[in-house]
């Protein structure tokens, strides 16, 4: 490629967060938001959760459910943004906005992850 | 079943209207009419000036497209009878320019066209004397649905990401940059992705996906355009890490 956008890039982030989303959202929103809380299902304890959440393969996938999903979010926003409000000329800010956001997010979610218990 | 339908017709007469603006006309409603028979039978036995393109009446030219009831679609497929009781609305294609009543402004999809170079490339192209580019049903499966496009400008009109920002390469000729790079006889990839992965090129797509909805073929440019970003980002990642070895 003559000029290197970094457009793959973001669109490849933006695909990975789809996909993503779409395998452990609902799944996670089901246990954790609807039938752990109502008692559909019994609740582990916060023993076993929070062993859980040590081991680091449960880390690595917690990261990778929290990151790919904010740049995802940050691409569509980005379009919302640019096509919904057609406020194109914004690009750089939005750009940044976005994605910054997304980044943010990211080293947060590896902090907390990385500090916890 | 009622017996005539009124059509509301965008006019737009440069030298009458300085807006386009909608004439009604009752035309009869018969099962067998579309709405491209509805406009010749205004042309013809009530007024003379109204103009449009038409061609072969059997969805293959491509020239009838225009939006009834504000929905892009072929006018001769069609039917009045869908519509009953009426009226039924018939404007130029929307995200043109329009130059004269129905007919819209299309040089910019030409150009557009022409700059996606939908035709076989070949880096040494073989004499005659050798025959000629053989390829199996399986290789022209591969391309053949992209293949079915007829330039109608349905899918145009119906891109909103079009209609916002006209630099949008835009679904037809992405489908048919896609028909080409699939085809097991051309060799111009490379040279349609300096093109394509630009901005305006594959990237401006937000996958609206109304370009598949209407378009009269079935040939789904939304889904060239995902297959195209996948392929692009393959590419863009094979010349970050293979910054020699991943262009062939």
């Amino acid at each position: 490629m003559a000029r290197r956008s970094i457009e793959p890039l973001l669109w490849s982030l933006f695909s990975a967060g789809g996909v993503v989303s779409a395998f452990f959202m609902p799944v996670l929103i089901f246990l954790f938001g609807i039938a752990f809380p109502l008692g559909l299902i019994e609740a582990p304890g916060f023993q076993s959760i929070s062993e859980l959440i040590k081991h680091p393969i449960t880390r690595l996938v917690l990261m990778v459910v929290c990151i790919f999903p904010l740049f995802h979010w940050a691409h569509r926003f980005r379009f919302t943004l640019y096509d919904g409000l057609q406020i194109k000329h914004l690009n750089e800010v939005i750009a940044v906005v976005c994605y910054g956001g997304a980044l943010f997010g990211t080293v947060l979610a590896g902090y907390l992850l990385w500090n916890i218990g | 079943m009622a017996e005539t339908i009124v059509l509301e017709v965008a006019r737009y007469r440069p030298e009458i209207e300085a807006e386009p603006a909608f004439e009604n006309f009752e035309v009869p409603c018969r099962p067998d009419w579309v709405v491209l028979d509805a406009l010749n039978y205004i042309k013809d036995a009530i007024d003379g000036t109204l103009s449009f393109r038409w061609s072969c009446r059997m969805g293959v030219c491509g020239s009838c497209g225009m939006m009834v009831n504000g929905e892009p679609k072929l006018t001769c497929a069609t039917f009045l009878t869908d519509y009953l009781p009426g009226p039924i609305r018939i404007e130029p294609l929307s995200n043109f320019p329009i130059v004269r009543d129905l007919i819209i402004e299309m040089s910019d999809f030409m150009t557009k066209l022409q700059g996606v170079k939908p035709w076989i490339i070949r880096n040494e192209d073989l004499p005659v004397s050798q025959g000629e580019y053989r390829q199996s049903p399986e290789q022209l499966e591969t391309y053949k649905q992209f293949s079915m496009c007829i330039n109608c400008l349905l899918c145009y009109a119906a891109c909103p990401v079009y209609g916002l920002d006209q630099h949008f390469v835009g679904p037809a000729a992405l489908a048919l940059a896609q028909r080409y790079n699939l085809d097991s006889r051309d060799e111009g990839e490379a040279q349609r992705l300096e093109i394509l992965s630009e901005h305006e090129g594959i990237w401006g797509c937000t996958f609206v996906g109304e370009c598949s909805v209407v378009c009269p073929k079935h040939v789904d440019p939304a889904g060239a355009i995902q297959q195209y970003k996948l392929k692009a980002v393959t590419e863009w990642f094979k010349s970050i890490l293979l910054p020699r070895g991943g262009r062939d």
